[in-house]
């Protein structure tokens, strides 16, 4: 749980600029973590490269929150 | 598909821009956006508009005689005219025909060449390939589009991308130089719908109905078509180094499809290059397409960037999806 978690944060922290104790599960991306809307396209690349994974257009538009983000990843991995 | 071409060289560059510029600004009094919404999501500050009397021939008339005037050529010197673009005055007769009689090119055959933005590589290398064998007569390769004319003004998410202009260069046969070190061009069909004009042509031709579902201006699908090019840059780079066995640091001067001001960044620093290495218009022009490369790559010479004997790295992506690139010694 943690270790998903744990990069998901790095990512963000390293990505969008913003402090360690911002990613919480609960934070929006766009809403809390000041993200646009190609921030986001590149948070999903970043995702998809460390964790080898394809996250399809469909389903990268369902991930709001880091949560959202955590939650995905880990049914995929 | 991919090769090398030896002995030829870019002998002049030109081009034109319309006068008329539209800034993000006005787009704020037209459009639900903002002048820094457009900045950070793109870095496009301005782009240029053609006037009504203005067209993809007379921009690329008036970047061709530039061309012809820094290579040092009469009109009746070139062999052949190629026309990159994806807004011909008309779908025929070929932009390029109407542009050999408009300078007086009275030796050429001419042809439009047609794959997006992608269009000027593609039109570099076919016409490297012709130049080989019609010497001593030169290549006139052009970039051009009138893409105002097919944007969507009241979709705030493409209508602050796109500008209009014109590019053009002349090549010519120099066995002292080492040409096109590295080429490569690919396509990938499968992604057709995510970047396109949907009617207009013969599929769906011009009706009251497409009229009204507004199919005759751009549709693209921009975090696919972004994630694409970033992907595609990347891999296309390495590739290009890979083959003609440089490294990144070789090259004096990447020059990229002007799409995105992020796109390029985001590709710069996933090749752990630095900004300096590139020569970025954006925020005067937008996304001109198939001008996009020629334009730059003419400023960029002005401005000093790029000077003979240099490495010159080009690289474009676009609609296709399409992809293309070289590495030449200017």
């Amino acid at each position: 749980m943690a270790g998903v978690f744990e990069r998901v944060k790095k990512i963000i922290v390293d990505q969008l600029g913003v402090e360690e104790d911002e990613v919480t599960l609960e934070a929006s991306f766009i809403d809390d973590l000041g993200a646009d809307s190609l921030d986001i396209v590149e948070l999903i690349m970043a995702f998809e490269e460390e964790f080898e994974l394809e996250i399809p257009d469909e389903d990268a538009e369902k991930i709001r929150t880091v949560g959202d983000a955590v939650n995905y990843i880990q049914d995929r991995i | 598909m991919s090769g090398r071409i030896e002995g030829i060289e870019i002998l002049g560059t030109g081009y034109y821009v319309p006068e008329k510029i539209l800034t993000n600004k006005e787009l704020e009094s037209r459009l639900d956006t903002t002048d820094e919404w457009i900045v950070t999501r793109t870095g496009i500050r301005e782009r240029r508009i053609a006037s009504q009397d203005e067209t993809t021939l007379s921009m690329a008339y008036h970047a061709a005689e530039k061309a012809m005037q820094s290579a040092k050529i009469k009109p009746g010197e070139i062999g052949l005219i190629i026309v990159a673009t994806a807004t011909p005055d008309m779908i025929f007769p070929a932009t390029a025909a109407q542009l050999q009689e408009k300078i007086g090119a009275i030796n050429a055959g001419a042809f439009d060449l047609s794959i997006g933005c992608t269009g000027f590589i593609y039109a570099l290398v076919t016409g490297a390939l012709y130049t080989k064998v019609l010497y001593p007569q030169k290549v006139l390769v052009v970039g051009a589009e009138k893409l105002s004319a097919i944007v969507d003004w009241q979709d705030r998410s493409t209508a602050v991308l796109f500008g209009d202009g014109a590019g053009a260069v002349i090549l010519g046969v120099n066995p002292q130089k080492a040409g096109i070190l590295a080429f490569e061009l690919g396509a990938d069909g499968s992604g057709a719908d995510l970047l396109k004009l949907p009617a207009g042509g013969s599929k769906l031709p011009a009706s009251i109905e497409t009229v009204e579902k507004r199919l005759h201006f751009i549709k693209m699908n921009g975090s696919e078509v972004f994630k694409f090019a970033v992907k595609k840059i990347e891999e296309s780079v390495n590739g290009l180094l890979k083959k003609a066995n440089l490294q990144p640091d070789d090259i004096d001067l990447y020059l990229f499809h002007q799409a995105n001001r992020r796109i390029i960044v985001n590709s710069l620093e996933r090749l752990s290059l630095g900004i300096e290495k590139t020569f970025i218009n954006i925020e005067l022009y937008g996304n001109t397409s198939a001008a996009s490369i020629p334009i730059a790559l003419a400023e960029a010479i002005h401005a000093g960037k790029l000077k003979k004997g240099d490495k010159l790295l080009l690289n474009g992506f676009g609609a296709g999806l399409a992809w293309g690139g070289l590495i030449m010694e200017y």
